[in-house]
């Protein structure tokens, strides 16, 4: 991709310049929303892994130990409300999404900067309403399934009312990613020169923007079930607890791709820049996003298999539940197909990118044995079900964040990463992750049920090698933001275009300037020409 | 092409309808869901609406979508002092729709009807009362608007505010539509 625009290269003050907290917290600046974007979801990042090992260190004795049943379950729905909501929806889209999308596209902002600010701080209320909520803390599960919900004397309404300011958040900000994406392009950037991490953002900002208020009405209704005594849920009254479910799912179905189709963005981008070659498939790349984006709409059914279904709805669902795993072959046959005869160098993000086609293959996988009606009936709220997950939202979502973290390190903060310490990092991650979540397979197959503090005791060995791998896993996390904060102080300067990469955020100075390009960047081809076999003036 | 409000707030603002319509579409799932297994239910407590009530707001509330047509062609053509009347129109509009509601809903708690009272009055006041929000929401936006207008922001160049403003009214108006039928006029 060729920026001819650029001729001048005088120094202008980059992003992180100006000092002082109204510097942050009232600039319009993607680039900064981002960074504090990174910084709260990682807190909760955080947060949310002291709890899980809390969870684990219980789990090594099948007997009461540690801390009280009750406890054990405000905890886990702790862990799994603050992960999901506060860390890992908006973790790739608000963070990275903010700070790249206007510099993969040459734009100067996005298209709605004070918005974006707005939302950066609806989502800040949002979460202080819902952290406000511990002080009577939930014990409902992260899905919030009724008649419990509404009956439960603990902060659910307020937990709601947080979760719907979130929300309101996530659909800002993806509403603001659409107009960016369609308005704001680079003379020249078509639809096909886009880079394919774009693509991931809008099909994932369209889920955003539609399928988000169905989860706010859906808080509405649980609030007015709590507050006003709507009976809609409550079969006393007339009403259908599986509607919740159905409306839950609605949203938190497709929410999923909401985390994953970033993070198969950032793997599009990271993969040809690391082995050196063309993308393979960019067109199927990009269309099975929006794909995914659509079937993921129309699959919601298969969280409810058990829970009580018509058998024809039950078996289309668990159609569509296949049929939205082909798009998601279709990018992984890609990237391998990208892959083939590259020369592949093994830096800390390409690591991290090879880590996510491994663990996200044996995700999926074990998912289609969930999307059967009769494997699923025995697998089904087991630990098969917990270990699926972790391996698509960890092994998928989180490493194609590290993935993107590592990559965009350099040219977030102008500082290279240790590159020993992150390999030492991810060693220690991906081992720990394995060791931890692989047992639990087998734990599901064999019957052990989620969300019991206790169990019987012939599920205590692997619960023990799980929980010895969580350490690994936690420190190797530990270490990688130990280099971090460490790189941030002392990394060697980062020079503008580190790993070579033709994308337009390589092409401004690291860190980027507060207008990101001096002059707007006329496009010219697509940004995967690598190697011999770029294919100049490729276009539709 | 005429002068309307430049792309991106246009895309803006119709994703943000898209986004409402599922907001909306939720409750109207609920209704569609229940009124398939309690149709008697519905029937008799519908009943109990004041028909002419919801008929007089329906019309305050499409005579209202008119005058913000209205405001939003003047202002493309440059009359400001249309629009600022036809703000002030819309606005009075849209609190005659507010009274009546109040009235309405404190006649049902006179009468003892509730949001608990039964599925449809939960319905009722859910779909009412979030339309009613809608309501209050886009008049405190017109409210900013007519003090823009009075500032004398906005002229045939210079109208987004105006013209987003009056998509949104449009769609608060249009959800209406559907609900006075469904709720009013069941049999």
């Amino acid at each position: 991709m060729s920026n001819e625009g650029i001729a001048t290269t005088q120094p202008q003050p980059d992003y992180l310049a100006a000092r002082g907290f109204r510097s942050w917290a009232f600039t319009h600046d993607h680039k900064r929303i981002g960074v504090m974007y990174l910084i709260t979801t990682h807190f909760f990042f955080l947060v949310g892994g002291v709890i899980a090992m809390a969870l684990r260190l219980k789990l090594l004795s099948p007997g009461p130990a540690l801390f009280s049943d009750h406890a054990y379950n405000v905890l886990f729905t702790l862990h799994g409300a603050m992960m999901i909501f506060l860390f890992i929806i908006p973790a790739i889209p608000s963070s990275l999404g903010n700070f790249f999308i206007p510099l993969l596209i040459g734009a100067r902002d996005v298209a709605f900067p004070r918005l974006n600010l707005y939302s950066y701080w609806i989502f800040v209320v949002g979460v202080v309403v819902t952290v406000a909520s511990l002080l009577r803390p939930i014990d409902t599960g992260w899905t919030f399934y009724t008649p419990y919900s509404a009956q439960s004397s603990s902060a659910v309404t307020a937990l709601s009312l947080g979760l719907f300011l979130v929300g309101l958040s996530s659909i800002l900000t993806g509403l603001n990613f659409i107009v960016t994406i369609h308005t704001m392009r680079a003379p020249g950037m078509s639809w096909y020169r886009m880079p394919l991490f774009i693509w991931g953002m809008y099909a994932t900002s369209v889920i955003q923007v539609l399928a988000t208020p169905v989860i706010g009405i859906t808080f509405v209704l649980l609030i007015a079930e709590r507050v006003f005594g709507v009976g809609f849920f409550d079969p006393a009254k007339g009403g259908d607890p599986l509607l919740f479910q159905h409306f839950f799912w609605f949203y938190s179905h497709p929410v999923v791709y909401v985390m994953i189709l970033p993070a198969m963005g950032i793997i599009s981008e990271v993969i040809p820049v690391f082995a050196r070659k063309p993308i393979f498939g960019y067109k199927a790349i990009a269309y099975s996003a929006l794909a995914i984006a659509f079937i993921g709409f129309l699959v919601w059914g298969h969280h409810m298999f058990v829970s009580g279904m018509s058998t024809p709805a039950a078996v289309i669902f668990s159609f569509l539940t296949f049929f939205v795993a082909v798009p998601t072959g279709i990018k992984i046959f890609n990237w391998i197909a990208t892959l083939y005869r590259g020369s592949i160098s093994l830096d800390s993000p390409m690591l991290y990118a090879l880590t996510f086609i491994f663990l996200f293959i044996i995700g999926g996988l074990t998912g289609l044995f969930l999307g059967s009606l009769a494997t699923d009936v025995h697998v089904t709220d087991t630990y098969f079900l917990v270990a699926h997950f972790h391996y698509t939202m960890m092994g998928g979502t989180i490493m194609g964040l590290f993935a993107g973290l590592h990559y965009w390190f350099p040219k977030i903060t102008g500082r290279m990463l240790h590159e020993g310490w992150a390999k030492q990092a991810w060693w220690l991650i991906v081992t720990g992750f394995n060791v931890t979540f692989f047992p639990m397979f087998i734990l599901g197959m064999q019957g052990m049920p989620r969300r019991f503090s206790q169990y019987p005791e012939k599920y205590q060995p692997l619960n023990i090698v799980a929980t010895v791998g969580s350490w690994f896993l936690f420190l190797g996390i530990l270490i990688m933001f130990a280099n971090f904060v460490r790189s941030l102080r002392s990394g060697a300067r980062a020079p503008d275009n580190p790993w070579q990469g033709l994308t337009l955020e390589w092409s401004v100075p690291s860190p980027p300037p507060v207008e990101n390009f001096e002059e707007i960047p006329t496009v010219t081809d697509w940004p995967y020409g690598y190697g011999s076999r770029s294919r100049s003036g490729r276009d539709e | 092409m005429h002068k309307g409000a430049p792309v991106p707030a246009r895309l803006g603002i119709w994703a943000f309808l898209a986004t409402e319509l599922l907001l909306f579409g939720g409750l109207f799932t609920v209704y569609v869901v229940f009124r398939l297994e309690y149709p008697e239910l519905f029937h008799r407590e519908h009943l109990k609406l004041d028909r002419v009530m919801g008929a007089l707001n329906t019309v305050l509330l499409l005579t209202s979508s008119l005058t913000m047509a209205v405001g939003i062609a003047a202002i493309r053509r440059g009359r400001q002092w249309v629009l600022q009347i036809s703000l002030l129109l819309t606005l009075a509009l849209a609190a005659g729709f507010l009274g009546i509601k109040y009235l309405e809903w404190s006649g049902d708690f006179r009468h003892g009807l509730f949001p608990e009272s039964n599925l449809f009055f939960g319905l009722y006041f859910m779909m009412t009362g979030l339309h009613g929000l809608h309501v209050v929401l886009g008049m405190l936006v017109m409210v900013w608007l007519l003090r823009r207008a009075r500032r004398g922001d906005f002229s045939d160049q210079y109208n987004t505010p105006v013209e987003v403003t009056g998509l949104y009214w449009h769609f608060v108006d249009l959800v209406w539509i559907y609900l006075f039928p469904l709720l009013y006029l069941i049999g």
